[in-house]
């Protein structure tokens, strides 16, 4: 899923700080399941800015809401009477949802509450660690379903660097981040399918990733 | 064009070619751009290693970049010998440089990945990693040996042609994987390996067994990483701190032995006399300095025993003036190698 974490109050009463009506915006969707844009955190940080306006001297109205799924107009739409009696939105959704809302009302500026962080697995309780990149030339079928691009610190396509110690990535060593090629390796091990590591990997296509400009599907099955 | 059936011609394939037990060098950039530090460390390589090794913003702190200050070595009457990372370019970039070193009378040529940014001096730039060193290695194979641009365009004029080098460390994990990577450099385009400093010889025996079982060592020539240790502070250092290094104990124990018969530095500190003080300081670090030395000769002489090492890649960087004493006492390079004396 998409995940993010919260932006640093201090940094989102300054975005805020020319407006006296503000909407807080969650989404109902990946930022509500990381604990970071549902209504409750939307709750938390609408009752952070009243008291930390207030204290300031300078109390702004905040309101609240939260829509199923701020990427997609028709669900913003239910959000439009909050939003046209704001001065400002702050949105605790994915960078998506932000942009969403910056189109589909151009009048309010909508502004991020959240960093968007990547797309991850949530592993154990508070804990979501990367697994894609979204590089749109997948090569999961190579390194035994473990991603190379989103989870080795140099995106190295052709094994270990020697920077892998027990395991152990030495750029994370403190985090104790396994090394993804190590794991690799042990995982083609166990299918038999070591003879994959031997093969050369050449130069990667990367147009298919963000280098490529920006990307759109359009799947003309699909269109109306 | 290559003369004589060589690939390049460089004083360093000669050497391997005609199966001397080589010694190549390390010069790592000034942190400035001040040339007056290049050509004092330059003295200490000239004449007694066969190429020098330049490094490319070595653990990613900006310095001198690797070809200009191979272009004033060459200058000086040294072979260089370029580092590329993949961190800092993408194939573009890369390739552009490279055409440019051939130009300026670069032959020899070390593809590497790059330590990550996160532990040089500008943590938080972002890293490029369009290639890795096996990719890296393709690239350059091809440009010289096919005459193509990674594209598939064709190189129109002169092709850029460099012996190809890279890294192997011997001692990071996992450990069975790792002569099977060097061979899948070889098979990349990796003339030469030059390996991470060995500091634990019945280790790197181990490993050169399996990659002579494997056969590699013919489809490469494999130089042991090697270097002086200057004191015992660097010793743990690099067998507590450097990720992929090991030191035998051994090692740590010696250079703390050495300077057992001298006074401590609890003694030194309490001396009354500065001149005495200094010259105890000074005593104590030139028995450190003798020590590691020591172990460096007694290394590089192990590795000549060990079947399938072509020579040693010897890293002094800041102790370029200890490299003389090892190649010396070794035997090795061009000035002090017996085989390699004019009758």
């Amino acid at each position: 899923m998409i995940v993010a974490e919260q932006k640093p109050l201090e940094e989102i009463k300054s975005m805020i700080a020319d407006a006296r009506k503000v909407l807080v915006l969650g989404c109902g969707t990946c930022v509500t399941v990381c604990f970071a844009g549902g209504e409750k955190e939307v709750s938390i940080l609408a009752s952070q800015l009243r008291m930390a306006t207030r204290l300031d001297g300078q109390e702004k109205e905040i309101r609240e809401l939260t829509v199923q799924r701020q990427c997609e107009y028709e669900y913003n739409e239910l959000a439009a009477d909050h939003v046209r009696d704001a001065d400002m939105v702050i949105s605790l959704a994915c960078g998506i949802g932000v942009q969403t809302m910056n189109e589909q009302y151009p009048e309010k500026l909508t502004v991020p509450g959240l960093n968007t962080s990547g797309l991850s697995q949530p592993t154990e309780q508070g804990v979501w660690e990367e697994r894609c990149q979204a590089c749109g030339n997948c090569v999961l079928h190579l390194t035994g379903g473990l991603c190379p691009v989103a989870r080795c610190a140099k995106s190295l396509l052709n094994g270990p660097c020697g920077g892998s110690q027990r395991g152990i990535c030495e750029v994370y060593a403190e985090r104790e981040t396994p090394c993804v090629w190590d794991q690799i390796y042990h995982r083609l091990k166990d299918l038999g399918q070591l003879d994959k590591l031997l093969e050369i990997e050449p130069a990667k296509n990367w147009h298919t990733s963000r280098d490529g400009g920006q990307r759109k599907i359009v799947r003309e099955d699909l269109r109306l | 064009m290559s003369d004589n059936g060589y690939l390049v011609g460089s004083n360093l394939e000669k050497a391997l070619r005609a199966g001397y037990f080589v010694a190549t060098g390390e010069l790592g950039p000034p942190q400035s751009a001040d040339r007056h530090e290049i050509e004092h460390k330059a003295q200490f390589l000239k004449g007694i290693v066969e190429s020098v090794n330049i490094t490319d913003n070595q653990t990613a702190v900006v310095r001198m970049s690797s070809i200009s200050v191979a272009v004033m070595l060459m200058e000086l009457g040294i072979e260089p010998n370029i580092q590329m990372t993949c961190r800092d370019r993408n194939r573009i970039a890369i390739q552009s440089d490279l055409l440019g070193a051939h130009a300026l009378g670069c032959r020899n040529l070390l593809c590497l990945t790059g330590d990550h940014q996160t532990f040089g001096n500008h943590p938080n730039s972002k890293n490029v990693h369009d290639l890795d060193s096996i990719s890296l290695l393709q690239v350059c194979r091809d440009m010289r040996d096919k005459k193509v641009f990674e594209c598939g365009d064709a190189i129109k004029g002169q092709e850029p042609r460099f012996l190809l080098g890279a890294a192997a460390n011997p001692f990071a994990d996992p450990f069975e994987f790792r002569p099977y990577r060097l061979g899948k450099k070889a098979r990349a385009g990796a003339d030469f390996i030059q390996t991470q400093l060995i500091f634990n010889v019945p280790k790197f025996r181990d490993y050169m067994r399996r990659v002579v079982d494997l056969g590699f060592h013919e489809e490469t020539y494999i130089l042991a990483g090697v270097g002086p240790i200057k004191s015992l502070g660097a010793a743990k250092y690099m067998a507590t701190k450097v990720p992929g290094m090991e030191v035998d104990p051994e090692y740590i124990t010696r250079m703390q032995s050495c300077t057992k018969d001298l006074p401590s530095l609890g003694e030194i500190k309490a001396m009354d006399d500065p001149a005495e003080a200094k010259a105890a300081r000074n005593a104590r670090k030139e028995a450190a300095e003798a020590e590691g030395i020591k172990i460096c000769v007694e290394i590089i002489d192990a590795c000549k025993e060990i079947e399938g090492v072509a020579g040693v890649h010897i890293m002094a960087i800041e102790w370029e003036e200890a490299v003389d004493e090892i190649v010396k006492t070794c035997q090795l390079g061009p000035k002090y190698d017996p085989a390699r004396q004019p009758a």
